[in-house]
Formats: C-alpha cells, sequence, structure tokens
C-alpha cells in the first residue's frame, strides 16, 4: 500500500509541475482577471438555463452585431444541456432570419426564412467586409471564445466589465479603446454592455455585470454544449473506477496471499 | 520464452491449430506462463500501462479519422464538427487528445523506472535501444498529431519545428521545402502530416513488439536489478502480474478521466481554438508539456543550427546509455551516490520543462544552458565515472533473499 500511495504521490507531483509550466501570459503586463462564480463550475456544474436564455438575447441584440457564431445553428438552441427552446421557439427563432439559399433549378440564389437546420447567420458575408466595416480590426467569431483565450469565462467577463479611462500619459490612437484586460491595453471593440441595455423578460435587473455573467454563460454553452453531459458522464465513471479498483485490488491481495 | 514451454493443448481443435500454427503457445508463453521475478512493484506496471495507452489511441484516433478531414480550410471545422454533431465526438476526442498527454506520462515515469534499477543495462541493451526508438516514434506521432486540428498553436508548432531542418548546412533549405511540400507550412504538409500521423502508430506497434520480445528473451529486470536463478525467484505472470498490473492501470484511469471529463484543455494551449491563421503569429508559441524539455534545450543554445544538434542529441545520447553507465550494480537501490544524481536528474528535466515554458529571453536563457549542460553532464561525465568511484551496497545473494530483505532489512547497514 505504501507504495501506492508514493506512485500516487509521484503522479500528483508530475501533473502539479505540468500545472507550474504554463507559458507566462503576461508579457503584455496585462491585468489578471478575477474568478468569477460560474454555475457551470465544479464536478457537478450544469448551466443556469435562465442566464442562458438572457445570455442568448444579449448575444443577440448586442454582440451578434458584429460578431459570427460559425458553429452553433439554430436546432441547438433546444438540445438537451443547452437554453432549451422549445421546438416552436426555434423554428421561429431561426424564421426571423433570412438565408440565401440555392442554386433553384433555374441557377438562381433565392433568399429564404431561416430554419432550425441553420447555422447563426453571421453579421458580415466575409472577414473583408467584417474588417472593413471595423476601422480594420476583425471581431473574432464567438463559438469557440471562452475556449480560445486563456483565463476562459473569467477573462471574457473582466474583459467585458473592465473598460476604463485610460491611464494619465497612455495615448489611445482613434478607433482603440483602453482594457487593462487586453493583451496590450488597447481594444478595438468599444465598451459593448452598458447597464439596461438589453430588455430582460424575466424581471432580471439587467446591469453590467449581470448581462456579462450571462452573456459569458452562454458563451460557455456555445464552445462547450457537452458540459453537462460530459461532467454527469465524468462523476458516473469516476464512482464505477473507484468501485472497479477497490476490487482489483481486493482480487489482487487475495491471489498474492500465498507469496507474502 | 525463456526455459520450456508448458502449454498443453486440450481440445481437438488446439492441438489441430498448435501443429499448424502455435500462436496460442506463444500467447500461452508470453503472457500466462511467463516467469517473472515475483519482486516487482507498481513502477513495472506502466508497460502494461503503456500497451492500453497505445491501443486506446490507434481505437480513438480511427474513429475520429472518420470523420476528420485533412485540408487547411475544413480541418479546424470538422474537428468541431466531430466536438458539436459526432454521437459522443467530444468524448472520443477528449480521449485522444488527452491520451497524447497520458502516454507521455506513463512513458516518462516508465523511462525513469529504467533510469533508476538499471533496467538498460546487460543483456537488456537492445530492450532499451527498442524503448528509446518508440519514444522517438512517439515524439513525431504526437508532433504530427498537434497539427492536425490546425489551429494557431498547430500551424506555429509546425512552423517552428519543421524550421529546424532550415539549419541543417547546405540543404537545408531544399529539406525543409520537401518536408513541406511547398514554401511553408500548408496545405501539402497538412495532408502528408495526417498521413504520417495516421501510420506511425502502427510503427509504434511493431517496434513494441520487438520490444516485448527483446523483454522476454532475458527476462524482467527487478528492483534489486539481479538476475533469476531459480525458480523460487519467479511467479507465472497469470495471475499474478496480470492482477497487479491491471489494478496498477485502474488507479491511471482515474486519473485520466479527471482530465477527461472535468479538465479536458488543460493540458492543452487556448491558442489551439483559433483558426490557424499564416499572417497573426501568437505571442508565445508552446510545445505541448511532453515536449517543453526538449525546447528549452533547442532555445538554450544561441546558434539555431546548434541548438538543433544538442536538441537531437538530448534523445541519441539515450541509446548510448548502456555502455555509459559503467557500474557493474544495476540498481539504484544498491548505489548511494547514483540515487542523489537520480534525483538531481529529474529535477534538472523537471527545471528544463519550465523553462520550455517561458520566453526565451534574459535569465530564463541563461538557466536554460546550465541545465542543458547538466542534463549531458549526467550521461557523459556523471554516469561513465560514478561506476567507477561509487562504492556500492551489499547486493543480496538472491530475489528470494531481497523479498526476505525488504522485511527485515539485514543488509543494508553493511555498505553504509
Amino acid at each position: 500500500m505504501n507504495t501506492i500511495l508514493k506512485n500516487i504521490g509521484l503522479m500528483s507531483f508530475m501533473v502539479l509541475a505540468l500545472g507550474a509550466t504554463d507559458p507566462v501570459q503576461a508579457a503584455g503586463g496585462e491585468k489578471q482577471p478575477a474568478a468569477q462564480e460560474w454555475s457551470f463550475a465544479g464536478p457537478f456544474g450544469t448551466y443556469d438555463r435562465d442566464a442562458l436564455r438572457r445570455g442568448y438575447k444579449v448575444y443577440k441584440e448586442v454582440c451578434a452585431s458584429c460578431h459570427g457564431m460559425e458553429y452553433v445553428s439554430f436546432r441547438n438552441l433546444s438540445q438537451e444541456g443547452g437554453p432549451e427552446f422549445s421546438d416552436a421557439e426555434v423554428k421561429a427563432i431561426a424564421a426571423g432570419y433570412m438565408v440565401q439559399d440555392g442554386p433553384d433549378a433555374y441557377g438562381d440564389m433565392f433568399e429564404r426564412p431561416g430554419l432550425p437546420k441553420d447555422r447563426f447567420i453571421s453579421p458580415f458575408p466575409n472577414e473583408n467586409a467584417a474588417r472593413s466595416a471595423n476601422g480594420g480590426a476583425y471581431p473574432p467569431d464567438l463559438s469557440l471564445i471562452n475556449k480560445a483565450r486563456s483565463g476562459g469565462p473569467d477573462y471574457v467577463y473582466a474583459l467585458l466589465t473592465g473598460y476604463e479611462d485610460a491611464p494619465e500619459g497612455v495615448e489611445m490612437r482613434s478607433g482603440l479603446y483602453y482594457n487593462p484586460y487586453m493583451a496590450g491595453g488597447a481594444i478595438a471593440m468599444a465598451q459593448p454592455l452598458y447597464d439596461d441595455m438589453v430588455e430582460y423578460t424575466d424581471g432580471t435587473p439587467a446591469t453590467l455585470a449581470q448581462m456579462a455573467h450571462d452573456v459569458v454563460t452562454f458563451l460557455n454553452w456555445t464552445a462547450e454544449p457537452e458540459l453537462e453531459a460530459r461532467k454527469r458522464a465524468g462523476v458516473m465513471v469516476l464512482i464505477y473506477l473507484a468501485i472497479f479498483a477497490g476490487l482489483l485490488y481486493f482480487s489482487m491481495r487475495k491471489i498474492w496471499a500465498d507469496q507474502h | 520464452m525463456s526455459g520450456e514451454s508448458t502449454y498443453n493443448p486440450q481440445s481437438g481443435f488446439t492441438k489441430w491449430l498448435d501443429t499448424r500454427l502455435p500462436i496460442l503457445r506463444l500467447a500461452h508463453d508470453s503472457f500466462v506462463d511467463y516467469p517473472t521475478p515475483k519482486n516487482l512493484n507498481y513502477w513495472w506496471t506502466f508497460g502494461g500501462i503503456l500497451t492500453f495507452c497505445l491501443i486506446t489511441q490507434i481505437v480513438t484516433g480511427i474513429i475520429l479519422a472518420m470523420h476528420y478531414t485533412p485540408h487547411i480550410d475544413f480541418a479546424f471545422a470538422s474537428v468541431e464538427h466531430i466536438m458539436r454533431d459526432v454521437n459522443y465526438g467530444w468524448l472520443i476526442r477528449y480521449i485522444h487528445a488527452n491520451g497524447a498527454s497520458m502516454f507521455f506520462l506513463a512513458v516518462y515515469i516508465h523511462i525513469f523506472r529504467g533510469l533508476y534499477y538499471g533496467s538498460y543495462k546487460a543483456p537488456r541493451e537492445v530492450l532499451w535501444i527498442l524503448g528509446v526508438i518508440i519514444y522517438i516514434l512517439m515524439m513525431a506521432a504526437a508532433f504530427m498529431g498537434y497539427v492536425l486540428p490546425w489551429g494557431q498553436m498547430s500551424l506555429w508548432g509546425a512552423t517552428v519545428i519543421t524550421n529546424l531542418f532550415g539549419a541543417i548546412p547546405l540543404v537545408g533549405e531544399s529539406v525543409a521545402i520537401w518536408l513541406w511540400g511547398g514554401f511553408s507550412v500548408d496545405n501539402a504538409t497538412l495532408n502528408r502530416f495526417f498521413s504520417l500521423h495516421y501510420l506511425v502508430p502502427f510503427l509504434i506497434l511493431g517496434v513494441v513488439v520487438l520490444h516485448i520480445w527483446a523483454l522476454h528473451v532475458p527476462g524482467n529486470n527487478n528492483p534489486a536489478g539481479i538476475s533469476v536463478q531459480t525458480k523460487k525467484d519467479t511467479l507465472p505472470f497469470h495471475p499474478y502480474y496480470t492482477v497487479k498490473d491491471a489494478f496498477g492501470l485502474s488507479i491511471f484511469l482515474i486519473l485520466f478521466s479527471y482530465f477527461i471529463f472535468f479538465e479536458p484543455n488543460v493540458l492543452g494551449h487556448a491558442d489551439n481554438y483559433i483558426p490557424a491563421n499564416p499572417l497573426v503569429t501568437p505571442a508565445h508559441i508552446v510545445p505541448e508539456w511532453y515536449l517543453l524539455p526538449f525546447y528549452a534545450i533547442l532555445r538554450a543554445v544561441p546558434d539555431k543550427l546548434g541548438g538543433v544538434v544538442l536538441m537531437f542529441g538530448a534523445i541519441f545520447v539515450m541509446f548510448l546509455l548502456p555502455w555509459l553507465d559503467t557500474s557493474k550494480v544495476r540498481s539504484g537501490r544498491y548505489r548511494p551516490l547514483f540515487k542523489q544524481f537520480y534525483i538531481l536528474f529529474i529535477i534538472n528535466c523537471l527545471f528544463l520543462g519550465y523553462l520550455g515554458a517561458q520566453p526565451a529571453e534574459g535569465s530564463y536563457v541563461i538557466m536554460a544552458r546550465i541545465a542543458t549542460v547538466y542534463y549531458f553532464a549526467h550521461f557523459l561525465v556523471i554516469l561513465p565515472i560514478l561506476g567507477v568511484v561509487e562504492k556500492p551496497k551489499n547486493v543480496p545473494q538472491s530475489i528470494s533473499d531481497s523479498v526476505l530483505g525488504d522485511v527485515a532489512q539485514p543488509n543494508v547497514q553493511a555498505a553504509e
């Protein structure tokens, strides 16, 4: 048993050592985001359904005017583990957009109302159009943003709520805004969220912090739509393995009994 | 394989098969009745764990390849398709991605076990060399696999590593262009990396078969580092070591599952969820954790060619290890001085890994140089000299004695 403990001890040491090798992120001297409370954190974490729906509203009314969401389809909105809108709601949401389709039998492209199978509609037809409309900066696709930034949801939350006046002596070029969480301190996106910008239908006060928290929850779902199923399965797998390992341990003791 | 075969076919069919293709006899002699030293500890369970890792990577990899598209315009999207639309695609991909890290964790423990107990010494030199070949193939497979999702780290990691070949004098540039299939890491590169990434694991499997063969001829080393003398020193592999390996594997799987289900991206880099963009270079290009020590050695040298030579030298020096270690005693258990240098060597390797993750500037470079020099000194200076100057403790007469000694510790005071 002593050797097992040593084994486990060494493994955890190695894991710690690996953790400590995280590359230096703060090369630009940017502020480190503070840890927030997320319903989806921890081994039993799940998405707060209401926060996802409110977050979708913030995304749709604010973010979506500049940012794409390439990898998410309308049908995903009704899937288990997501905002879980009803099928009828999803149909209505999708039908609110016009989608280019075709070519038809005559070879012409045509427009039709969106269907649940369609991907979220990007605000710009391509990257160049997006850049030209945004002073040369490209608003990144948001499908994976929480996974694509070191610090994940805490970072995105800090960025959305962290706008402030540039410190004295820091000159901002026109079209750039000061944000201490952004690498280099300058971001091309103006502060996107202000108090009461979005009208919540469930009576939640739409403060900046609330909206940022909701939209980051939504963005975490778009990045990790499998999170609930994954963590649920993980708990079962660990319970199973713990019992299995226990059985093997006692089988081993029995088999080795005549050798001690 | 060593000693007489004890296989005794029972049914008509197995008797018929045994005179035509004695494959069941081979399996019986290799994995059932194979005589195994009775004193193996848990560090010896990593051979079985590694076999499990290899098979897991091959099985999940074959399934991933059914859904993946090796083209720069579709690769990233096809990975997201796996994550979102393929049934349990997220599970298969997270097993495969974290499986690579677990594979390396296990192989490092396996290698350091061999380093401590002198498993590379006669008569196991070929076994050790085959192991180093497997390790090199693993690094090639892992590197090319990391390129396939075609994220930012995929592209830029591949660019850094393939550019190393450009440092070869005279033909470097031609070699780099030949590797890329063009003038930079591009679609042709992604295509061939996919092809090779699919090939290499089967090469590994082949060398693993040789590795096990080369193990079964001299038989296992053991914590006492002394050879098997009588039947009393050994136990049949099954059920003694099948159950011990299974228990070790189940503990390993708990750690593995923790990463898959609860921290699937912690061992990766966030930038690889940004699609590859040849026009934007990430602030820090870092390889996966298991390659960091070599990355530190590469960047410790101011000269590009020198860095490349030292980086590859750091791996190739392991081929020479059986002849660099001059001590007659195998197990570090009976080598008081070696034990201390062994621990220093581990710390130095971890330190190199840490430095590999830091930017190559200022004091980090100086420290990386010192650690690099120490890495080579361990193999080229310390080990050859230790064997001559060190006075080993008394080694037990037989494995049976050493097992009893573990309880009573009678032979320790002699040398202390």
